[in-house]
């Protein structure tokens, strides 16, 4: 245990080996660990980041989506409606469509019987004549009688 | 165990604490310890070496293994000194933990390494009769870290506080500034001054010199016969396991203490 200058040398290397490690060993460590840890910090920011914009669109789908539900239920409520209203005019036109039918058949039956009744008449009046005329026959001269024979023809008709 | 020289517990235990010593020039003074000096001086530069290789390397990436290991040493380290020291810590307190840690604990790992077995290399291989394997066993390593540390401490506190402000804090701290008091403090702060370094360096040389003393011992007693060659391998094997909780613990102690010390120096009372 004694002292000597054996006390300087370890010194000097003492010196230069925390120089050493002050110069090229700790700060390359030193950078390379601060940046990981940057790295990490800003990975944990970006999937911060992410997952509020996640929320974000997930909030504005979810938004889209009952716009387009509330959208497309007015879209039904509208087709029901016209669809509705379609019904209502096609029952309209249809009576009156039914009503002209009626009215048309009404006419031609009117027609009919008018000229039934007149088809009718005429056989009438034919037929009086005749039974007139073979009655009249034997007690009345056509010819004396003509003038008053196609009078009464005229007549019934 | 190598010499072949009568062997006597005194002769043994006196070969395996001589220094390879030379002499650089005239008086006790001039001596140098070559054993201290190569070992601790080639460890130094494999350990430091080893991890500065590592770190060239690194990137901010994916770590490799190697990386994975320097970054948690360093990490651990700058969290100690996060806790104790406040101010930029990058610049020198950091490094120079680093440095004390890795330093002396490889220092201190070199108590593990089975002594005679050592010995036997040393003079085999080598040709030296005389070395030492732990240099933290040569009280000028661990004075030359301690003093180092203590001139850093006075420089960190002068250029903090300034020359005023650190004599002043000599004569005024810690009990006041009443003119009465002043020789008191100047006492209670030179006592702090010269116990802080001897208590720092006669720490950790005292552990692992205390350590290698009870390896010796072991040692001596294995070569009694073979009882004390068994119960002298299972205590030597239990005393080296215990040995590495104390190796690695005053490797921390003394870089926790350097960098308690610095920070007390730039910290006012």
């Amino acid at each position: 245990m004694n002292i000597n200058f054996t006390l300087v040398s370890q010194a000097i290397a003492f010196s230069i080996f925390i120089w050493f490690t002050v110069k090229f060993v700790w700060p390359p460590l030193l950078r390379a660990i601060e940046d990981r840890q940057k790295q990490i910090a800003d990975g944990l920011a970006a999937g911060e980041r992410g997952k509020k914009e996640l929320e974000l669109a997930s909030q504005r789908s979810s938004d889209t989506l009952k716009a387009a539900k509330q959208r497309a239920n007015e879209i039904v409520i509208q087709a029901e409606k016209r669809a509705a209203d379609i019904i209502d005019e096609a029952k309209l036109a249809a009576k009156e469509e039914g009503k002209k039918i009626i009215a048309g058949a009404k006419a031609e039956i009117e027609h009919e019987i008018f000229s039934a009744r007149e088809v009718l008449r005429q056989q009438v009046s034919s037929l009086a004549v005749q039974g007139a005329t073979k009655i009249l026959r034997r007690e009345i001269d056509s010819k004396a009688h003509a003038d008053l024979l196609t009078s009464l023809e005229t007549e019934l008709k | 165990m190598a010499s072949e020289t009568e062997l006597t517990p005194t002769s043994y235990i006196q070969h395996h604490l001589t220094n390879l010593t030379t002499n650089i020039g005239e008086g006790p003074f001039w001596v140098l310890h070559i054993d201290t000096l190569v070992m601790s001086v080639l460890l130094g530069v494999l350990s430091l070496g080893a991890i500065w290789m590592i770190v060239r390397t690194a990137t901010s990436g994916v770590p490799s293994k190697k990386q994975a290991f320097v970054e948690l040493l360093i990490e651990f380290i700058d969290d100690q000194v996060k806790n104790t020291f406040h101010g930029d810590r990058h610049s020198f307190v950091a490094p120079a933990a680093l440095t004390i840690f890795v330093w002396v604990l490889i220092l201190n790992a070199m108590d593990l390494l089975p002594i005679d077995i050592m010995a036997a290399v040393y003079e085999n291989v080598f040709g030296l009769h005389n070395w030492r394997s732990v240099p933290t066993t040569d009280v000028n390593t661990t004075f030359a870290l301690a003093l180092s540390i203590w001139i850093l401490t006075i420089y960190f506190g002068i250029k903090v506080k300034g020359i005023g402000g650190w004599l002043g804090e000599l004569v005024f701290s810690p009990f006041g500034k009443n003119p009465i008091l002043w020789p008191l403090n100047l006492l209670f702060n030179l006592i702090e001054y010269v116990s802080k370094p001897l208590s720092h360096s006669l720490r950790l040389f005292g552990n692992i010199y205390a350590g290698e003393i009870i390896f010796l011992l072991l040692g001596m007693w294995a070569a009694t016969g073979a009882a004390g060659a068994v119960f002298g391998a299972i205590l030597g094997a239990g005393w080296a396991i215990f040995h590495i909780l104390i190796v690695t613990l005053q490797a921390f102690i003394f870089m926790m203490l350097t960098v308690v010390y610095l920070s007390m120096a730039q910290e006012s009372h």
